[in-house]
């Protein structure tokens, strides 16, 4: 190659140096991780824990440590010790998850890859972990094609599709609220599809949308877009931010008054964010994935305590849930199919039911056979400004739905799966 | 209709006076030291902090006099150790290292502070809308504002009246000038950096009341704030109030009419301003 | 002959171990993807040192171009013909139109304001991106398409899911890229740049149209980043708004200056050590690995302005 003009002469003896010094820093670095024994096995995680949803993703990889822990005390996966690796995919960064999904699977040579809080993230992390046949979980990433048009023999998802919260929760707040809707809408996957998903649920009830706007991903300021709102003149406006989309949207709605000219309300609603709003903004009907208040269901109260050590006193909330279920979901796999083998395991999970101390739900989950999609309860009702018995009360389940009967059909959900030729 | 473009244009005016604060501040440090603080937001999510941390012991009030007093003292420390030392070299370095402090402070927030939204509370009375006509004129908006108007007023009498103001200006204009003549350019540089951090802490404040408090809080306010320094033109402060007030009204307005370009149009009007009046609106030809 | 290798060292070094990076990474525990992350990124941080380190003006808008680059290959795959050489090619037409554009407007900015200005444009294009959901897939990035292999006729380059032929099909767009700037660096035009760089008043004083000379240089900068950020989104198979945000321009910058910005060879270097530092970081202190990528910068900055390459050839100045 040609020499650039303002580089000055090296000599040879530098230029060993340098490639020496060029090859020690290869050496040296990072990747001291060799090949480990062979009978542990891998859990790679990949999932948020810079950016928007930190909070989200730092509860579900508290979870899913715990199961960690749990598994490891009772023996482990197959008789051999399971090992946690956690990677930041970042919050919106689909390259980085990307990168770390392949740096999970080819060196690290992960059995299992769990990921991501966000919809689109977990969709590219599931193409990437199809390719190399990956039993792959979803712990919290709700968009329906996950599970859906683009779902993949080996993706397996905890949280529900946005269809099935949509269906949740329409009826009530029809009931509570009223039929004109306008909606407020994260102008990415998740918002989207859980949109379309209330206007087909809301159609069946007499619905009409008055109008609806879509807001960026990270929007601070949410005023332009509740002058519009409000000026369409709805009887409910209808949020369905997540994470510090909705903290921002419901602080500001709630400050302009509007919380008393209409009713604010939404499809799914998480702990972290009414935890993070003032308490007057604690306001509307909502569906909840997983609540921790559920006294007569068993392991929740193992659960909770379990949680409450390592959360510095909280709560779990759902996120704790997702990962706790998913780390627990690669764990049944390998046992019940007897081996690593990812065709095998994702088998072996077709119809599986969760036995009840780890669905910690009335009614149980299980995954559905063709579609990979957990199914289990959904809590629907309303936040309240301040927990009566505890702090962390802040909501109030007035309903709980069985998954079983608002579930889109496995035709109406378009997956097909391709499964690997035996 | 025509009462949806009146409330747009009202609203983008009391954002674009939120975009000014931090606008103004960026402006000073930029124009005296020649120093582009990506860090800005930083110092915003440090000040609401900061204030959210006091407000039990001291109050609302308290919070909103000292937090931004805090971040400011925390900014001549970063200034005195960390960006003095690039002055005089390219600018380049200087752009990194708010760069990287802009990493740290984010991560560093998070540290201490974690990765929940936190809620910080503003008294109730300050959280009503004057009307239900006017619902988004709440009385914490109005402070807001007035608090801008004052900070604003107050800084544009200390640069005309002062003798500091009157260096800082003089700096801008002939730094070598201002220091042959006796001024000590390395604690000017100090001070008016600290006045913008100030500012920025200020502003964090003023956030909080507003957003969820979580540490990326500042991030989406530095870049329309330089398009405003642009607009406005470097240098003079009535043009960067001009120019956080127009884009903050453009913003609105296109939201009505095309949504999917309020972010965009910002951009757009800046590389106008650029094409017709490249100094910006009120900025002095030959400057830069 | 022995001359010969005296004064090409360097060169045959860095040609070394780019040649046998796949099997290196692999041998001492990487993965071939971050390999080609180092080949492909390092080609960004070359194309923009053209105009910062050679020409002396700072742009920190560059990921713009580089995103360009990448969306260019993306949509033409997902909607157009089913061409990855097409598609790398529409990528680096895209990118290089909008700099051509865009360059008259800015190129009479200098320093700060010039990086300023850059950085505004830059956030056009991602907001575009974001927002023009329809086409572009808005924040959720591009997907349903992937490259394909190529059919020369005569042989047949067999591209997907085979990671080390995909890594020297990206290696051989470097060899052709940065083969292409060294030689316009050394042609007169090259010297005129780099006139500017030590000094515009001169330049100027020459006769010389210093303005047309940053804008030739920045668009051919921002071409060869077109052209980065084509193959960046061929190795991932996968587009998305984030490689046109601003930060991304920082991380450019950065690993220009960890390298050395006044070696030709200094942004690669700088790019390997941010690849694997990154990696490195993030796996071990995955919650604030970000905290660390920014002590990093500041102490670069305070410590070695330089760069690896130029504490390098300090070092054998003593």
């Amino acid at each position: 190659m040609t020499k650039d003009g303002n580089s000055t002469r090296f000599d040879r003896r530098t230029l060993l140096k340098a490639g020496a010094a060029i090859g020690a820093a290869q050496l040296a670095s990072p990747f001291v991780q060799v090949a480990r024994a062979a009978d542990v096995v891998k859990i790679g995680m990949d999932n948020p824990m810079t950016g928007t949803y930190a909070a989200l993703g730092k509860n579900e990889l508290m979870g899913a440590q715990l199961a960690i822990d749990s598994i490891n005390a009772k023996g482990g996966i197959l008789g051999r010790k399971v090992e946690l690796l956690n990677e930041d995919s970042t919050s919106g960064d689909a390259g980085v998850a990307v990168q770390k999904a392949r740096k999970l699977i080819d060196r690290d040579q992960v059995n299992f890859i769990i990921g991501n809080v966000n919809s689109a993230l977990a969709q590219a992390i599931a193409n990437v972990a199809n390719e190399k046949s990956i039993f792959h979980v979803v712990p919290g990433g709700h968009t329906d094609s996950v599970t859906g048009k683009n779902c993949h023999w080996n993706t397996f998802r905890v949280c529900n599709t946005t269809q099935t919260e949509a269906n949740a929760v329409a009826s009530t707040l029809v009931k509570t609220a009223g039929k004109k809707w306008y909606y407020l809408t994260p102008d990415y996957s998740f918002g989207h599809t859980l949109q379309a998903g209330l206007e087909a649920a809301g159609a069946k009830l007499g619905v009409t949308k008055v109008g609806g706007a879509l807001t960026p991903l990270g929007t601070t300021d949410f005023s332009s877009y509740l002058i519009k709102a409000q000026a369409a003149n709805p009887d409910v406006i209808i949020f369905l931010h997540a994470g510090q989309d909705a903290v921002n949207a419901l602080k500001q709605a709630v400050q302009f008054g509007l919380n008393k000219r209409f009713h604010l309300a939404g499809a799914q609603q998480e702990l972290e964010v009414l935890e993070g709003l003032p308490p007057e903004a604690r306001v509307g009907t909502w569906v909840f994935e997983w609540y921790w208040k559920q006294p007569k269901v068993a392991g929740v109260d193992t659960f909770i305590s379990e949680i409450r050590k390592r959360n510095s006193g909280h709560v779990p909330t759902a996120r704790h849930y997702f990962g706790h279920t998913a780390i627990w979901t690669c764990a049944l796999a390998a046992e019940q199919a007897k081996s690593l083998d990812a065709v095998k395991m994702a088998r072996a999970m077709q119809g599986f039911q969760l036995p009840p101390e780890l669905a910690m739900m009335p009614d149980g989950a299980f995954y559905r056979a063709g579609q990979n999609q957990m199914i289990g309860n959904l809590y629907v009702g309303h936040a309240q400004s301040n927990g009566k018995d505890d702090p962390e009360d802040l909501f109030v389940v007035d309903q709980v739905v069985n998954g079983k009967e608002v579930s889109p059909t496995l035709e109406e959900t378009m997956c097909k799966q391709d499964w690997p030729k035996a | 209709m025509t009462q949806l473009i009146l409330f747009n244009v009202a609203n983008g005016l009391i954002i674009g006076a939120f975009y000014a604060l931090m606008a103004i501040g960026l402006s000073l440090i930029m124009s005296l030291s020649d120093v582009i603080n990506f860090a800005h937001g930083g110092f915003l999510a440090v000040g609401a902090y900061l204030a959210f941390t006091l407000t039990p012991y001291v109050g609302f009030w308290g919070g909103l006099l000292l937090a931004p007093v805090l971040t400011a003292i925390i900014g001549l420390i970063v200034e005195k150790f960390l960006i003095s030392r690039v002055y005089g070299r390219d600018p380049l370095y200087s752009l990194l290292l708010t760069f990287g402090l802009a990493f740290m402070f984010e991560d560093g927030t998070r540290w201490i502070w974690g990765a929940q939204s936190l809620p910080y509370e503003v008294p109730s009375w300050l959280m009503q809308p004057l009307s239900q006509q006017y619902f988004f004129l709440t009385g914490y908006r109005l402070f807001m504002i007035a608090l801008v108007a004052i900070a604003v007023g107050g800084l544009f009498y200390v640069m005309s009246k002062t003798r500091l103001g009157l260096r800082i200006r003089a700096g801008t204009l002939d730094l070598e000038t201002v220091s042959v003549l006796g001024v000590n350019v390395r604690v000017l540089r100090n001070l008016n950096f600290g006045i913008g951090i100030y500012l920025a802490g200020l502003a964090g404040v003023l956030a909080a009341g507003q957003l969820g408090l979580e540490p990326t809080i500042g991030a989406s306010v530095i870049m329309p704030s330089f398009v405003a320094i642009i607009i406005g033109g470097l240098g003079s402060l009535t043009g960067t109030l001009l120019g956080g007030l127009l884009i903050g009204v453009a913003s609105g307005l296109t939201g009505v009419f095309l949504p999917p370009a309020s972010e965009a149009v910002i951009y757009v009007m800046m590389a106008l301003v650029l094409l017709v009046r490249p100094q910006g609106l009120l900025g002095e030809e030959g400057r830069f | 002959m022995q001359a010969f290798v005296k004064q090409n060292a360097l060169n045959i070094v860095i040609w070394a171990l780019l040649l046998t990076m796949p099997f290196l990474m692999n041998a001492v525990g990487g993965y071939t993807q971050l390999g080609t992350q180092v080949v492909v990124l390092g080609l960004a941080a070359m194309a923009l040192n053209f105009l910062l380190g050679h020409t002396g003006v700072l742009s920190f808008g560059h990921a713009a171009y580089f995103g360009l680059g990448a969306y260019g290959v993306g949509l033409t795959i997902r909607y157009f013909e089913q061409s990855t050489l097409l598609g790398l090619l529409a990528g680096v037409v895209l990118g290089a139109v909008a700099a051509a554009v865009i360059g008259p407007l800015i190129v009479r900015r200098r320093g700060v304001y010039f990086a300023m200005v850059t950085i505004a444009f830059g956030q056009v294009f991602y907001f575009i991106a974001v927002r023009w959901n329809k086409v572009t897939g808005g924040d959720d990035g591009l997907t349903n398409w992937a490259r394909h292999d190529i059919n020369l006729g005569f042989t047949k380059i067999t591209l997907v899911n085979e990671p080390i032929h995909f890594y020297y099909f990206a290696l051989f767009f470097f060899a052709v890229a940065v083969a292409i700037m060294a030689a316009i660096l050394r042609s007169p035009f090259g010297r005129v740049l780099l006139a500017i760089r030590e000094n515009e008043r001169r330049t100027r004083f020459l006769g010389i149209n210093v303005n047309f000379h940053i804008w030739a240089s920045w668009l051919i900068s921002c071409t060869f980043m077109a052209l980065a950020g084509a193959l960046f989104a061929l190795q991932n198979n996968f587009v998305d708004p984030h490689s046109l945000y601003w930060t991304q321009s920082g991380i450019f910058v950065i690993m220009c200056v960890l390298g050395g910005m006044r070696s030709f060879w200094g942004p690669l270097v700088g790019a390997a050590i941010y690849v694997v530092l990154q990696d490195y970081l993030s796996s071990v202190v995955s919650d604030y690995w970000q905290f660390f990528v920014g002590l990093v910068f500041v102490a670069v900055v305070l410590f070695f302005p330089r760069g690896f390459m130029g504490a390098l050839r300090r070092r054998t100045a003593e």
